[in-house]
């Protein structure tokens, strides 16, 4: 569904994607896991024509999004659920849903508005309660829910996520991911990007581990689990018995 | 989501009910040229502050496309013998022009920056008003505008110009008001508060920023259409770049997003030179202690900050209802 290839992006002279090629097949969710600044959410706004002057090949269901803006490509059916929420605080949690959905009420489609809104306030009660309050209001886990149900408004095919757990507490991270879980049940391809890789690794179907912008493993996420340097370096192993095994 | 409820109809009616009775009143030229100024103002205002209040992009130079509207009338209509009212359709279409040449690079600047690209657009278009003598007959102005008539018989007297004024006022009003709360002024605000995140979103941010700068610019050449045929004269004084700073202060001081802030800025704006005549020489300074003294108390704006005292107050009455046990 998704096919990138050797793609390269560069902050002015900084490269912080180094020839990258991955695939999330239909109907996969897959998790892009790997330290701050290893190069995943600019790979993310890549995808999302946030970012400009990438080189290499993206292609959304055989079509290239080479030189598409970021409105196109939400028409094409990516959406994205930003790194830090970015919700629009003052704006009710209803317009901020009713944003998400921009480009379907441009084109009219309102029934199809109606229809996904009572999907998202289903699937997310609490934005239902809260809809007249100012987004600004809601609590982190809230806020979370609402930046996915807005991605949600627009009908995607496919869902990218960036840090979708950053500074939630524990309970509220497994609500959040086993909400993708239910939406990958529903069909829904889902592109996940984590730094919490356990329990990115736990819901995902494939991991990609990236490091200094480039992927050095990649495996079934049960693979990736049981993998020792995965366990050293992102799931907290104890260092000392690496030491210990080398000495 | 555009419910004409009651509750919004109510500003509405007031609002008809008091330029209606002014108009039916007031019974003094001097007195209807102010109140058309207020209007005309106002008008400039609602631009202004669906640009700036509303999609958060300022403009330190919206005196050009005012003055633009003006000049292009004046010329059309004294020059080569158009009916105003042909000359409008034309002035419009040259403010936006204007605006979509150069909005499309100035607009992708933000913030300070943004401010600095209009300011030098409001100075440039008004050294093109003074220099170009043979065109704009230069700082000393351009005289001989015709006045405006009604089906090409009697010219309008001062009391319907002052009817005309308003009612464009009412007419951008409503549409200020539609368009804010349509999907697309939903849009706008979401700019405003972060253009990544709407990015992200897939609004089109830097082609709706341009639309709303163009649109903006478009009724502020209709106010330059009013003021040239009401006046009958017009120099590059009167869009100069205070004027673009008048026009801010307006929309910030009648509170920024409100449009019946626009036009409670405007009305106090004009209307405050013409009441502190009386200081003479002090007139300035009075006039810049009640501006700072309205925005050291009420930050907000005059509306938010009236509503807000008002919702205070009650709270206050509420408790003092209240037994004491």
């Amino acid at each position: 569904m998704l096919r990138i290839r050797n793609l390269k992006c560069f902050y002015g002279r900084i490269q912080a994607v180094k020839g990258v090629s991955l695939s999330v097949e239909a109907g996969e969710m897959v998790t892009l896991i790997g330290a701050n600044g290893s190069g995943k959410s600019t790979l993310l706004q890549s995808i999302c024509g946030l970012m400009n002057g990438w080189q290499g090949d993206i292609r959304f269901e055989d079509r290239s999004l080479k030189g598409l803006d970021p409105p196109r490509i939400v028409r094409r059916g990516i959406s994205l659920v930003p790194e830090g929420r970015q919700i629009f605080p003052p704006l009710s949690v209803r317009d901020n849903l009713d944003l998400g959905a921009y480009t379907l009420h441009r084109q009219g489609r309102k029934q199809e508005v109606r229809e996904t809104l009572e999907r998202v306030l289903t699937l997310f009660p609490v934005l239902r309660e809260r809809a007249r309050q100012a987004a600004g209001t809601l609590s982190g886990g809230e806020q979370q829910m609402l930046a996915i149900g807005r991605a949600l408004m627009a009908r995607p095919r496919l869902l990218l996520l960036d840090e979708p757990s950053m500074g939630l507490a524990p309970k509220l991270v497994s609500r959040i991911l086993g909400t993708l879980v239910t939406l990958r049940e529903e069909g829904l391809t889902i592109l996940l990007v984590e730094q919490n890789a356990r329990a990115a690794l736990q819901v995902a179907d494939r991991g990609y581990v990236f490091e200094t912008g480039q992927v050095v493993l990649q495996g079934s996420a049960g693979e990736l689990l049981e993998d020792e340097d995965v366990k050293r370096a992102y799931l907290g192993r104890d260092y000392g018995d690496f030491y210990d095994g080398k000495a | 989501m555009v419910r004409p409820s009651l509750h919004n109809l109510v500003p509405y009616a007031f609002f008809v009910v008091l330029v209606g009775s002014a108009g039916l009143w007031v019974d003094n030229p001097y007195y209807f040229q102010i109140l058309s100024m207020i209007g005309i103002h106002a008008l400039l205002a609602l631009a202004l502050n669906l640009l700036m209040g509303y999609a958060g992009q300022i403009s330190l130079g919206h005196a050009a496309f005012y003055g633009i509207g003006a000049y292009a009338s004046a010329l059309l209509s004294a020059r080569y013998g158009l009916s105003p009212w042909l000359a409008l359709p034309c002035a419009m279409l040259a403010a936006g022009l204007v605006a979509l040449v150069v909005g499309y690079p100035t607009l992708k600047l933000s913030g300070y920056y943004l401010g600095m690209g209009t300011l030098g657009i409001g100075m440039i278009v008004f050294i093109v008003f003074r220099e170009w003598s043979s065109v704009t007959g230069g700082a000393s102005g351009f005289v001989g505008i015709p006045p405006l008539g009604l089906g090409g018989r009697a010219l309008l007297d001062v009391r319907s110009y002052y009817f005309l004024v308003w009612a464009v006022v009412l007419l951008a009003l409503c549409g200020s008001q539609r368009l804010i709360r349509s999907r697309v002024g939903r849009a706008l605000r979401s700019i405003h508060d972060s253009e990544a995140a709407a990015r992200a979103v897939g609004i089109p941010t830097s082609r709706l920023k341009l639309q709303v700068f163009v649109l903006s610019a478009v009724m502020s050449a209709v106010a330059g259409f009013l003021y040239a045929h009401m006046v009958g004269f017009i120099s590059p004084d009167t869009f100069s770049f205070i004027v673009s700073v008048k026009l801010v202060t307006m929309v910030v001081i009648g509170g920024m997003a409100s449009i019946w802030g626009a036009l409670l800025g405007a009305a106090l704006l004009t209307l405050l030179p013409e009441v502190l005549h009386a200081f003479a020489e002090f007139e300035m300074v009075v006039y810049g202690l009640i501006l700072m003294t309205v925005m050291i108390f009420l930050p907000q704006g005059l509306t938010r900050g009236i509503l807000d005292i008002y919702a205070l107050r009650r709270r206050q009455s509420e408790r003092a209802a209240r037994p004491a046990d």
